[in-house]
């Protein structure tokens, strides 16, 4: 499951962050933002339009993503979370 | 000691002023730090060949030592993702052309936000320069109940931390007295992490042992966020904020312009009563008080319009805006983030392609600075006045039976629909032809929201000031006197019959033009008018009235422009005129600042033809449409 698919207000835990290319620079940002294993995230709200950006909690910061940009953060599946 | 030495001794400590550099997080409050530590002793500039803004002030510790404190762009990390973090790395690491490395670093991390600075300061720490850490916004940090042990971070760092308060007098003092210790300290280099150490992994622990946080958020974002980007009541918030902003541009800004026109009239007065009749007096009068204060007007409008922006942008509540208007703006090839630059454009191109800064992916910047002249600037209202106050009736107009609409004011709403819809349509376009379709990153922090600082609103109202005086100022000054050249020279031979101004260089380009021009409408005066238009459009007004006054002999005809066009000229010239301004191909200060801004003639180029082409296509067809149904 990624980013993408959580629903709203359900905390989750980061499993991976994947590159779309080889060294991908967006997927080693948000790795720097905190998007890494054992983080918790948070959708928090979604823009008007088609759910774009979506807002998401990550440590104590909350960053508006775009779905292409949230769709690179993979997140833990039920059971094997914290 | 005499005075010679003293001045020497003086130079001397002048040179050897330790270099401070403030570095952190966008959003620590690095730059509330800056003007507290520096108050109004900045310079503000940009680096060597960039268009990064760079701000260094002086500071006097308790000792009397003076350093030189360097404010560096805000950066998430030295793995520099656009311009300002590429200068900030470059810098700290002491590779910046012409900028030698800074003596210390200060490290300034927001309290509240410690999850993602601690990263940071871990990064820079690897680095092995002598540094500090300024944990800011401690007050913030106490009010939310979150308690931080100030002794046990410095001691897991390994490096001094001092509590600051940015926006309250005296918060910075800890931090100077640190400073000027830190600073007298020979540096010792810091057993570091291993190279290939996980710094998340390390953060945890800071804070584990370090920081106690009641909750992840401040409630009053969590409150303030769940409306004010609630999908209905946040876009009407947003409407409501940019409709009051208009207002006060266009309302308050008014007796302040109406003050400056008096007083550059009555100064034209008195120094054209003082000196005696010539080319000097008509120089200084026609020429240089008349075109720098038709600048100047504008300034009260840009800084109420400024002042909005700051209060917004410190506020934090900007990024909220870009976060509603991401989606609709990147499916015309725009970004949220270009919805400030587009925004300050109402008021001045000028202003509103410099603030395109903010915008780090370089496609979204060009297309942003592209299509920031289409924004329907104030410059253009005095001439959409004149046009409209002479030909469209002020009548009421509305739908079924209820005339509740002005047609003056429906006219004018449409006119700067057109510019919006015209610049949408041109970033598309731009979107569709671009060869580069890689992925646009928007990754926009969200910050907590705060009250303004007055300190720091004045501080960067006098910027902006500034940069906007001197860089108009210098562009309209020239070519005011060379407009005004071009208008009084060579003079009429003797024994001529016509207007004198038939004789002038500006007489006969305007007669050549027509050639050009015919086909939409406009007749020699106005192509006259469109030359000095080129420096600011505003002064199409009082060109227009400069020519017909030069070119007509009853002085009384020539007191009233609006009557004297709106009987010379056709309904179909007037709305080609006014169609030609939706678009008013270049006002050279905004083709200069795109120069600037893209350091590209190429740039400057593909501005100034796609204007131009857009302008002269829509009023051709406005004027032959209108001449088809009988307005010719």
């Amino acid at each position: 499951m990624t980013l993408t698919e959580l629903a709203r207000r359900k905390p989750a835990i980061v499993e991976a962050v994947e590159d779309r290319a080889p060294n991908d620079p967006i997927a080693r940002r948000l790795r720097e933002l905190g998007f890494v294993a054992g983080e918790e995230v948070e959708v928090v709200a979604s823009g008007p339009l088609g759910a774009e950006p979506l807002l998401v909690q990550v440590g104590f910061t909350r960053f508006a993503l775009r779905r292409a940009e949230a769709a690179r953060v993979r997140l833990r599946s039920f059971g094997s979370g914290a | 000691m005499n005075a010679a030495v003293a001045e020497l001794h003086a130079k001397d400590m002048h040179a050897k002023s330790p270099r401070i550099a403030l570095v952190g997080n966008p959003n620590c409050g690095k730059t509330a730090l800056f003007n507290q530590l520096t108050g109004s002793r900045q310079k503000v500039a940009n680096y060597a060949g960039v268009t990064v803004e760079r701000k260094e002030g002086r500071l006097t510790g308790p000792s009397g030592r003076q350093y030189a404190v360097l404010d560096l762009p805000g950066a998430y990390s030295l793995n520099a993702a656009s311009l300002d973090e590429a200068v900030t790395r470059d810098l700290i690491r002491g590779f910046y052309p012409g900028e030698p490395a800074p003596d210390l670093l200060v490290c300034v991390v927001d309290a509240t936000n410690l999850r993602l600075h601690l990263r940071f300061v871990l990064e820079l720490r690897a680095q092995g320069k002598p540094m500090l850490v300024a944990l800011n916004m401690a007050d913030a940090a106490r009010r939310r109940g979150i308690a931080i042990d100030v002794e046990a971070l410095q001691r897991e760092l390994g490096i001094p931390v001092v509590e600051t308060v940015a926006v309250q007098r005296g918060g910075a003092d800890a931090l100077v007295r640190q400073l000027e210790a830190s600073v007298a300290m020979p540096h010792e280099a810091l057993p570091g992490l291993p190279a290939d150490a996980d710094l998340h992994a390390e953060v945890r622990r800071l804070l584990s042992l370090a920081v106690s946080m009641p909750r992840r958020t401040a409630a009053i974002d969590d409150a303030l966020d769940r409306w004010l980007l609630n999908p209905v009541v946040g876009l009407l918030v947003l409407g409501l904020v940019m409709f009051l902003i208009f207002q006060a541009v266009y309302a308050w800004a008014t007796p302040l312009m109406d003050l400056i026109d008096a007083g550059t009239a009555w100064f034209g007065g008195a120094v054209s009563n003082a000196m005696p009749e010539g080319p000097l007096r008509s120089l200084l009068v026609d020429g240089i008080i008349a075109g720098t204060g038709g600048v100047i007007v504008f300034l009260p409008q840009i800084l109420i319009l400024f002042a909005f922006i700051l209060a917004l942008e410190e506020s934090g509540y900007l990024p909220r805006a870009a976060f509603l208007l991401d989606r609709s703006m990147a499916a015309a090839g725009l970004s949220g983030r270009s919805f400030i630059p587009l925004l300050s454009s109402f008021a001045c191109a000028v202003p509103g392609i410099m603030s395109t800064r903010s915008i780090q992916d370089p496609r979204d910047r060009i297309a942003t600075i592209l299509v920031a002249p289409l924004m329907t600037c104030s410059a253009r209202l005095p001439v959409y006045a004149l046009l409209i106050g002479a030909f469209i009736p002020a009548r009421k107009v509305g739908l079924l039976g209820m005339n509740v609409f002005n047609l003056q004011g429906l006219v004018l709403f449409a006119l700067y629909a057109a510019g919006v819809l015209s610049a949408l349509a041109v970033a598309w376009l731009m979107k569709k032809w671009r060869r580069d379709k890689s992925e646009h990153a928007l990754l926009l922090e969200l910050p907590s929201y705060r009250i303004p600082h007055p300190r720091d609103l004045l501080i960067g109202l006098w910027e902006r000031a500034m940069i906007f005086l001197k860089r108009v100022g210098g562009i309209i000054l020239a070519l005011t006197i060379l407009l005004w050249f071009l208008l009084s020279f060579p003079g009429a031979p003797a024994g001529a019959a016509g207007p004198v101004i038939d004789y002038s260089f500006a007489g006969r380009i305007g007669h050549a033009m027509t050639a050009v021009f015919a086909p939409i409408g406009f007749n020699w005066q106005i192509c006259i008018a469109l030359i000095p238009g080129l420096a600011a459009r505003e002064v199409v007004v009082s060109s227009l009235a400069t020519v017909y006054a030069l070119s007509v002999s009853d002085d009384a005809a020539a007191q009233a422009l609006s009557p004297l066009i709106s009987s010379g000229w056709s309904v179909a010239t007037a709305l080609s005129l006014l169609v030609w301004f939706i678009y008013a191909p270049g006002c050279i200060s905004t083709l200069a600042t795109i120069k600037r801004e893209t350091g590209s003639w190429q740039k400057v180029v593909v501005a100034t033809v796609y204007l131009f082409a857009l302008a002269y296509a829509a009023s051709f067809v406005t004027y032959q449409v209108a001449v088809a149904m009988g307005a010719g």
